[in-house]
C-alpha cells in the first residue's frame, strides 16, 4: 500500500478555498513586426496550481511568460498578476512585484561573469540590506534544495546543462516567490536529468504550494507531473494511487496559431475530441 | 513567375519606413543616454562595477594609448620639421607638436583607440547578455540593467578617457622631443619650455573637454548597440562592428563641431 499522500489532502482544501487567481490574462494580443503571435488569449492561473503551457516552437509560449513578468508589454489586453494590472505599471513599480515572481529561462540565463554563489545571491545582494551571513545561509539552503551545494564557487560555464537549469531554479526561488515561471525547464536534457527537474517542480508545487506556469514542448513531462505527488517522507516524487488522477493541482493550456485551443485538467485533456490535441497525447 | 517570387521575397523598405526606423533609433539612443545620466542620482550606485570597468578601460588601454601618443608625437615632429625647415623656423617644432597634440590629436586618437577597444567590448558583452536573456533575467530579478551595466560604463569611460588623453598628450610631446633632439639637434630643455609656454588656457580647456564628450559618446554608443542586439550570435557580431564604426565616426564629427564651437566661445586666435 502506498503511504497516505498527505500533500494531496492539504492541497485539495487550499485550492478549493482559494479565490482570486494569481495570474490572469484577458484578451491579450501580442505581435512582433506585423506577425501576430498571441491573438486575444485569455486564461487564468488559480493560486497553488501548476499550469503546463504547451505549443509547438514559435507558438508564443516564452512570450506569455515574459508578458506575465512585464518584461514585454502586450499590444492589447490586460494582464493581472497578484491582483495588479501590470500593463499599467512602470518598470520601477514592476521591480517590487517581481520579487514575488521567479522565472527560470529556457537557456537558464545565468550571469556568466558571476559564480554560482553570486548568481543565486543576486537578488538578495541587490536588495542591499541583508547581512552577508544571512545571504550565505540562504544561498546554501536553496542550493541544497536543488542538490548542488558543492558548486558554490564554480562558474556557469563549468556546469552541465542540467546543473545550470537547477542553479537557475535556485536563483528563482531564493526569495520564496508566490509564482514561478519555468520556460522549457527540461528542454535539451537527457531523460534522467529531466526527471530530476520535473521532481523539483513537483516538490515546489506540493511542498511550497507555489503557483506556476510551466512552458514545455514535451507533453509527457506535464503528464508525469499530473500523475505524481511529492512525498515528503522519502523526499521523492511518487506516483498517485490509481484512480487518483486530477488530485494534484495540475492543469494544461495548449496554444495553436495564437489561440488557446485547450485549457483544463488531465482528464479533460484525455477526453478531448480535438484532432490536433489527440495527435499529441496519443 | 520566378522573378515575381524573387521580388516578393526581398523585403522592400520604403524611404519613409527607413527614415522612421532611423529616427526611432536616434530616439532610443537619446533615451538610453538620458537614463544612464539620470541614474547617477539614484541609489544604488554600483561603485564596484564602476571600478571594475575603469580598470578594464584604463589599465587595458594604457599601453596602446601610450604607444599611439608617442609615435603620433614623433611623426608629427618629423612632418613638421620637414615643412618648418623650408621656412628656416625649425625652433617652432615644439610649439607645433604641443598645440596639435593637446588640442586635437591627443583627444581624438585616444578616443579612437578606446572606441576600437571598448565600444566594441561593451557592445559585444551587453549584446551577448541580451541574446542569452541575461538582461531579461536581470530585470526579472528586480535590477535595472541601465543602472547596473550602462551607467558604470559611462562614468568609467569618461573618467578614464580624461586621464588617458592627458597621458597621450604627454607621450606625444615626449615622442616629439626624442625625435627633435635626436634628428634635428634641438635642445631638450628648450623644446620642453617652448612647448609648454605656447599652451594657453583655451588649448588646455579644449583638449580636456573633448575626452569628456568622447568618453560619453563611446560608452553610450557601445552600450546602445549592445542593448539593441538581436538575432543570436550573428547579431552580436553585427552590433559590435556597428558600435565601433558609429562611435568613431561620431567622435570625429563631434570633434569638428566642438573645436569650432569653442573657437567661437573663446574668439579665434
Ligand atoms: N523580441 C522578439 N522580436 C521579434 N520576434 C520575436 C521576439 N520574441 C519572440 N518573437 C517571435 O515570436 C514568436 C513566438 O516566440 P516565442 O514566444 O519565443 O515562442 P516559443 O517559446 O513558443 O517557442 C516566434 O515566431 C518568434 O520569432
Ligand atoms: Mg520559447
Amino acid at each position: 500500500m502506498a503511504a497516505p499522500p498527505n500533500a494531496i489532502e492539504e492541497r485539495l482544501e487550499s485550492t478549493t478555498s482559494s479565490a482570486a487567481p494569481v495570474v490572469r490574462f484577458e484578451n491579450v494580443s501580442m505581435g512582433f513586426e506585423d506577425k501576430t503571435v498571441l491573438d486575444e488569449i485569455s486564461f487564468h492561473l488559480p493560486r497553488g496550481e501548476t499550469k503546463a503551457v504547451f505549443g509547438v516552437a514559435g507558438s508564443g509560449k516564452s512570450t506569455i511568460l515574459k508578458l506575465a513578468l512585464g518584461l514585454l508589454k502586450p499590444d492589447a489586453g490586460s494582464i493581472y498578476v497578484l491582483g495588479n494590472d501590470i500593463t499599467q505599471m512602470r518598470e520601477e513599480e514592476l521591480f517590487e512585484l517581481r520579487r514575488k515572481v521567479g522565472i527560470v529561462f529556457q537557456e537558464s540565463a545565468l550571469f556568466d561573469s558571476l559564480s554560482v554563489r553570486e548568481n543565486v545571491a543576486f537578488r538578495l545582494m541587490e536588495e542591499g540590506n541583508i547581512s552577508d551571513e544571512e545571504i550565505e545561509r540562504r544561498v546554501r539552503e536553496v542550493l541544497s534544495f536543488v542538490e548542488l551545494e558543492h558548486t558554490l564557487d564554480k562558474f556557469p560555464a563549468e556546469l552541465s546543462g542540467g546543473m545550470r537549469r537547477r542553479v537557475a531554479i535556485a536563483r528563482a526561488i531564493i526569495t520564496e516567490p508566490e509564482i514561478l515561471l519555468y520556460d522549457s525547464p527540461t528542454a535539451g536534457l537527457d531523460p534522467v536529468t529531466s526527471t530530476t527537474i520535473v521532481e523539483l517542480i513537483v516538490k515546489q508545487r506540493d511542498v511550497y504550494k507555489t503557483s506556476s506556469l510551466m512552458v514545455t514542448h514535451r507533453l509527457q513531462d506535464a503528464f508525469v507531473m499530473a500523475s505524481h505527488y511529492f512525498d515528503r517522507q522519502t523526499n521523492r516524487m511518487r506516483r498517485l494511487p490509481p484512480g487518483a488522477r486530477g488530485e494534484v493541482p495540475m492543469s494544461f493550456l495548449i496554444l495553436r496559431d495564437g489561440k488557446v485551443i485547450f485549457d483544463g485538467d488531465a482528464q479533460d485533456l484525455a477526453h478531448s475530441k480535438d484532432e490536433y490535441i489527440r495527435e499529441y497525447i496519443s | 513567375m520566378a522573378a515575381g517570387d524573387l521580388l516578393s521575397n526581398i523585403e522592400l523598405i520604403s524611404p519613409s519606413q527607413f527614415a522612421k526606423e532611423k529616427i526611432q533609433a536616434v530616439q532610443d539612443y537619446a533615451l538610453l543616454s538620458a537614463r544612464a545620466v539620470a541614474n547617477l542620482f539614484r541609489r544604488p550606485l554600483y561603485v564596484a562595477d564602476m571600478i571594475q570597468q575603469a580598470d578594464l578601460i584604463g589599465v587595458g588601454s594604457l599601453s596602446i594609448v601610450l604607444l599611439t601618443g608617442f609615435f603620433t608625437g614623433a611623426a608629427l615632429a618629423l612632418n613638421s620639421a620637414n615643412t618648418l625647415q623650408r621656412f628656416g623656423s625649425l625652433t617652432l617644432i615644439a610649439q607645433l607638436v604641443s598645440v596639435s597634440m593637446v588640442r586635437e590629436l591627443g583627444p581624438v586618437l585616444t578616443a579612437l583607440m578606446v572606441a576600437g577597444r571598448n565600444a566594441s567590448g561593451m557592445a559585444s558583452e551587453i549584446g551577448s547578455m541580451i541574446v542569452t536573456e541575461q538582461i531579461d533575467a536581470m530585470r526579472a530579478l528586480g535590477t535595472d540593467p541601465v543602472k547596473k551595466l550602462v551607467t558604470p560604463r559611462v562614468i568609467a569611460t569618461v573618467f578614464m578617457l580624461f586621464f588617458l588623453t592627458i597621458l597621450a598628450d604627454l607621450l606625444g610631446l615626449f615622442g616629439g622631443a626624442v625625435l627633435s633632439t635626436l634628428s634635428f639637434g634641438i635642445d631638450w630643455h628648450q623644446y620642453w619650455s617652448s612647448g609648454w609656454q605656447i599652451l594657453v588656457y583655451q588649448d588646455v580647456f579644449t583638449g580636456l573637454v573633448k575626452p569628456v564628450l568622447f568618453g560619453f559618446i563611446i560608452s553610450t554608443v557601445g552600450c546602445y548597440y549592445g542593448m539593441s542586439a538581436h538575432g543570436g550570435t550573428q547579431g552580436v557580431g553585427r552590433a559590435t562592428t556597428q558600435a565601433v564604426v558609429a562611435s568613431s565616426l561620431l567622435v570625429v564629427v563631434v570633434d569638428t563641431v566642438v573645436t569650432r564651437l569653442l573657437m567661437t566661445v573663446f574668439g579665434t586666435r
